[in-house]
């Protein structure tokens, strides 16, 4: 019996694992990269396609992102001793 | 003794009930009651003052030695030290020039220590997670910047609430950038990326807290970036100078902090599309080149087509070829064969024995030549025949050797000889020499004259 091939999907886990703790700034540069590499017409068509599955991938992280970029006011709430205790929401006047 | 005393404190109380001196502060200390101690003085005179923990924290600035101050209070005694003080209700600095000059001694401490240098500023985050805003909960600037922030890319805010102004705001607002710096990144509160220290404009006073040291040294020595926003375009403050950024107003550190997000969806998007564009035509692009190779690519047959050809062409050939090569043979055979006849050689023969005959050999000459040989050789031999030595012997002459050979021909050489042999016709004899050679004596005349006859045939 053969051994089974690479499992394509744990190695994707592993990306997105990995992509999952890229700042949205680097992962808007890699996929400027990315970009920029298919754009020159040099890379291999196998290449090509697994840049263009991690430009997918980083698309769809940096559009989660931006849609998960929202306004959550805290303040935080100070002890008796001036140090933070905790927050608590903020409703600026 | 006490009766004195009070009433001296009430003579100075009434005479003294508002004053407003002018002078520059030193021994200033604050005591743990919150009271603040001081003395006032001026090139001639000094008077011990005290602030009175209420009026010390409505304070706009910190006291310190050496600035110049216009208190306004009013006197009194101290009759357990015999001594006379001001209590202090208000305080302001000399004027602006005084606090600019101290603001700029200020200044040029903290650069010569490195603390504005221009290395030391970070780069913002790109688009932080969470942003620490130290400032009032209640001014005008939380709320600007939550506005722009809404505007531009919400994101998660913790406000850190301080005084901006008056008693404690330095140390208040130094306590919260710390504070944040030094929270744990999975903390209970959630440490921000990016700070911003705020404050609304106003005069040179109302920003003093933002000059202080230990607000200074505290933006400096924040490990999270910071940006400062205190006051508007035209104020500076040290924090300014200590800060990674500095914004004008509290909506540019808005604008600051955060990308606009919109226009990085926008980015995103096309970005997205142009690589999906892309990916599709390095797949499309593969496909024509794939498939304008597969059309070259030779069918299996046409492989041997060219030497199939060939293979036919000799075979049809050969048969051909050999045919060909038969019925030239036959024409040759047939031409030399054509030639080949009887008569040919006949003819040669012919030929030949006219030739013989023509030559007509005959041994006539021969023979002739023959017969005339035997002729002249008979007559040669009867001459040879007259001319053998032993002819003259049948007629009487001898031959006379010496004995044991040799022809002896006269006299002297026979009398040498001693002994001789005679040769005559029928045989030979022996003689000798006589009377020692001697001439003979006189003979009969017959046999002398024979004797010389002899000797002349010889």
């Amino acid at each position: 019996m053969t051994l089974p091939p690479p499992e394509p999907k744990s190695l994707a886990m592993t990306d997105s694992a990995a992509l999952a703790d890229l700042s949205f700034e680097d992962a808007l540069k890699q996929l400027e990269t990315i970009v920029r590499q298919l754009e020159s017409g040099e890379v291999p068509l196998d290449e090509s396609i697994s840049l263009y599955a991690k430009g997918d991938a980083l698309k769809r992280l940096c559009e989660e992102r931006l849609n998960a970029a929202k306004a959550r006011i805290e303040k935080i709430s100070l002890g008796a001793d001036g140090a933070p205790r905790g927050t608590e929401p903020f409703n600026a006047g | 003794m006490s009766e004195l005393s009070g009433a001296l404190k009430r003579q100075v109380e009434e005479a003294f009930g508002h004053v407003r001196v002018r002078g520059e502060i030193s021994g200033f200390k604050r005591h743990s009651s919150g009271h603040c101690y001081l003395t006032l003085k001026d090139d001639r005179a000094c008077i011990d003052g005290v602030i009175w923990k209420g009026q010390a924290a409505a304070m706009r600035f910190r006291p310190e030695d050496g600035i110049e101050v216009i208190a306004t209070g009013k006197l009194t005694t101290y009759p357990g030290r015999s001594k006379y003080q001001i209590v202090i209700e208000r305080m302001e600095l000399a004027g602006q020039g005084a606090l600019m000059a101290l603001l700029d001694q200020r200044r040029r401490m903290f650069a010569a220590e490195g603390l504005f240098d221009e290395e030391r500023k970070r780069p913002l985050p790109f688009m932080p997670r969470i942003i620490g805003v130290v400032t009032s909960p209640t001014g005008a600037v939380i709320r600007d910047i939550l506005h722009r922030l809404e505007d531009r890319c919400p994101t998660h805010v913790v406000l850190w609430p301080v005084a901006v102004q008056g008693e404690g705001a330095a140390q208040q607002v130094a306590r919260a950038v710390r504070g944040f710096g030094a929270m744990a990144p999975d903390g209970p509160v959630p440490r921000p990326d990016l700070l911003i220290v705020g404050r609304g404009g106003g005069s040179i006073e109302d920003l003093w807290a933002f000059n202080e040291e230990e607000v200074v040294r505290a933006i400096a020595e924040s490990p999270i970036p910071v940006i400062s926003a205190v006051g508007h375009e035209t104020d500076t403050t040290l924090a300014d100078f200590a800060a990674d950024r500095r914004a004008p107003t509290p909506t540019a550190a808005a604008e600051m902090a955060v990308p606009v997000r919109a226009d990085l969806a926008h980015h995103v998007r096309e970005l997205g599309a142009r690589a999906e564009r892309l990916a599709r035509r390095y797949r499309e692009r593969a496909g024509e080149r794939f498939e304008a190779v597969a059309e070259r690519f030779p069918a299996l047959d046409s492989l041997f087509a060219g030497q199939q050809q060939r293979l036919d062409d000799v075979a049809d050939r050969l048969p051909r070829a050999l045919g060909q090569r038969i019925a030239e043979a036959r024409g040759d055979l047939a031409h030399a064969a054509g030639a080949l006849r009887p008569s040919l050689l006949d003819r040669k023969l012919d030929r030949a024995r006219d030739r013989l005959e023509a030559i007509r050999l005959t041994d006539r000459p021969i023979r002739a030549r023959i017969a005339d040989g035997q002729v002249a050789l008979e007559r040669l031999w009867r001459i040879a025949e007259q001319l053998h030595p032993d002819k003259p012997l049948q007629r009487g002459y001898v031959r006379v050797e010496k004995r044991g050979g040799g022809v002896l021909t006269d006299a002297a050489t026979a009398r040498a000889a001693g002994l001789l042999t005679l040769h005559f016709a029928d045989g030979a004899l022996d003689a000798r020499v006589e009377n020692g050679g001697k001439a003979p004596a006189a003979k009969p005349r017959s046999d002398g004259e024979d004797a010389p006859r002899q000797q002349n045939l010889f």
